[in-house]
């Protein structure tokens, strides 16, 4: 069996609601039947062959080639498949994904891995804000699986952050982290204001010193015996973060929010 | 069978089913690793009275232990899963915990999971922590040395305890001496323990007593100073006996521990006043698993 491919034949004039294309909803499907889901375009109805050449036969291993910013929903609630974009990937990419893998070689919008149940999302390039975050409204964003971003995060990275892990190779917006309730955040690159912003629990680990509002206090330079294990959880992955020469695991520990009920941590390297 | 001028009796050891688990302690250095698992396994030679029965399995190297320090495999085994878990938990919670530098961490995979770190966090009175990764939970709980790691459970296997042999000599150090010699062939055999003393026991026991509240008492048929007032189990030329007991997570395990061991002995032999390999058994009507001397040795 060879991968499902989808490749867009033009660029949409409106954002598509690409959640019906997710895998465990075209199992058992056939081509002709997957050509003729119809996906909403702004108000208009497409069938998926009106924007997509589709080859190949294998509904839990996609690929979508030539994809764009407007695209959203990729891999909604994705079940024990693979999901490849080549190209750029909208908003609310993986949104409420349960389990397998969604790689984007381009950049996402808004929204991605947002209430992530679990699995692992990979974005080569940037992602805009509130990466695994709640939607608006509700109060527990992902919940588990891992976050690779090689580029850039937008604002609010892991708002209501509930467990999982998000690494970001590049920098991070304002407010990363904010509303935190556990989980863990690492950022290679720089963050911005409000780190942390009413984060409960959880873990912000940064590589440069951040901006750190009052409300975080400073608990002193420790030397922690966990972060070996979470670094070694790396080795797999495709990234810098695999690589044992940015390991450490001398820390300063700052705690807080204060404001909150300061069991959060922002830990950073020595 | 005769091997080396020591007699193998055609005799059994019989061993009972019992639960069991492997925890892995890393410290700072290998002596505050072992300090802790030598806390731990403390107190740990038979259920009779102890509750459970523990001991060093092996020391680890940095390369073979999850936080790439030095470490110290122990296992400890128990009559129930109950037993074990409570045991598990106090003897962390008072032996690990508190020793400087540690680190608790699961040492055997099982869909049966006992706490490991996962009652002792509240130890942390709410600034604990705990970390998912790669799906296995750990807890850090701060302590006055910075902070205590523990996995949060570990798991729980079927394995059996009571396997044993008996040396049979003709003075005290000559036993001892072929004792130690078994002890640390065996001590190279993965999956088991040797819970008594320096994996020795020199009071080896009967079911039952003439005392009711006792429920074992001295093995008086394997007593030297016996051997005219009881129906003894000794030849005249034999004053010194001592017992190797071995808990292990398989039969095969025991069966390659019980090999090294008496043929660690056997090769002694009888110029160093070893005369007979024996075993304890309860006429087999107590255990299921019985080691036959003669066939681990053939």
């Amino acid at each position: 069996m060879s991968a499902l491919t989808f490749s867009l034949k033009t660029q949409p004039a409106q954002r598509v609601d690409l959640s019906p294309l997710a895998p465990q909803l075209l199992q058992g499907l056939s081509i002709a039947d997957i050509a003729a889901i119809e996906l909403q375009s702004g108000k208009a109805k497409l069938r998926v062959d009106e924007l997509f050449t589709i080859e190949g036969d294998d509904t839990q291993n996609i690929i979508i080639q030539n994809s764009t910013a407007k695209l959203d929903f990729i891999g909604k609630e994705l079940e024990n498949a693979t999901i490849t974009v080549e190209g750029d990937a909208g908003a609310y990419l993986g949104i409420g994904m349960k389990s397998g893998t969604i790689k984007v070689t381009g950049n996402a919008g808004l929204y991605a891995a947002c209430e992530m149940k679990n699995g692992y999302l990979e974005i080569a390039g940037n992602t805009g804000d509130f990466l695994g975050a709640a939607l608006p409204g509700n109060k527990m964003g992902m919940k588990g699986g891992t976050i690779l971003i090689k580029g850039n995060a937008g604002e609010r990275v892991g708002d209501h952050l509930r467990r999982g892990t998000i690494l970001i190779e590049g920098n991070a917006g304002d407010y990363c982290g904010s509303r935190m309730t556990a989980g863990t955040i690492a950022v290679m690159g720089n963050t911005g204001k409000y780190l942390g912003y009413a984060m409960r629990r959880g873990t912000l680990l940064l590589w440069n010193a951040p901006q750190l509002s009052a409300s975080f206090n400073d608990c002193g330079s420790h030397t922690l015996a966990f972060l070996p294990i979470l670094f070694a959880s790396f080795k797999s992955l495709n990234s810098k973060f695999a690589d044992a020469s940015v390991a450490f695991n001398r820390v300063q520990r700052y705690a807080g929010d204060m404001a909150e009920i300061g069991r959060g941590e922002v830990l950073v390297k020595l | 069978m005769i091997i080396n001028g020591v007699t193998i009796d055609a005799t059994f050891a019989e061993a009972f089913p019992m639960k069991a688990t492997r925890a892995i302690i890393t410290a700072q250095n290998e002596k505050w690793a072992m300090i802790a698992a030598q806390a731990m396994t403390g107190f740990a030679t038979s259920v009779i009275a102890c509750g459970c029965e523990a001991g060093i399995e092996r020391i680890l190297g940095p390369n073979e232990t999850p936080d790439g320090r030095a470490g110290v495999s122990v296992m400890v085994f128990a009559m129930g899963g109950k037993s074990l878990a409570k045991q598990l938990e106090t003897r962390a919670g008072q032996c690990v915990l508190t020793a400087p530098t540690s680190a608790l961490f699961a040492g055997i995979q099982s869909d049966i999971k006992i706490p490991l770190g996962k009652n002792l966090r509240y130890f942390g009175d709410g600034f604990q922590i705990a970390k998912k990764i790669s799906g296995k939970r750990y807890w850090r709980i701060p302590v006055m040395d910075g902070e205590f790691l523990a996995e949060a459970t570990t798991g729980q296997v079927n394995a059996i305890g009571g396997g044993n042999f008996l040396v049979l000599a003709t003075s005290q150090p000559q036993a001892l001496a072929a004792c130690e010699a078994a002890i640390e062939a065996m001590r190279k055999i993965p999956n088991v323990i040797m819970p008594f003393p320096g994996g020795v026991v020199r009071s080896g026991s009967k079911v039952g007593s003439k005392y009711k509240t006792l429920n074992a008492s001295t093995n008086d048929a394997f007593c030297p100073t016996l051997k005219g007032a009881t129906k003894t189990d000794l030849s005249p030329d034999i004053e010194s006996v001592m017992e190797i007991v071995i808990d292990g997570l398989t039969k095969e395990d025991i069966d390659k521990a019980m090999r090294v061991g008496i043929q660690a002995v056997c090769d002694l032999g009888a110029d160093n006043g070893i005369r007979r390999i024996s075993a304890g058994n309860y006429g087999g009507k107590l255990g299921p698993f019985h080691f036959h001397l003669q066939e681990i040795m053939a």
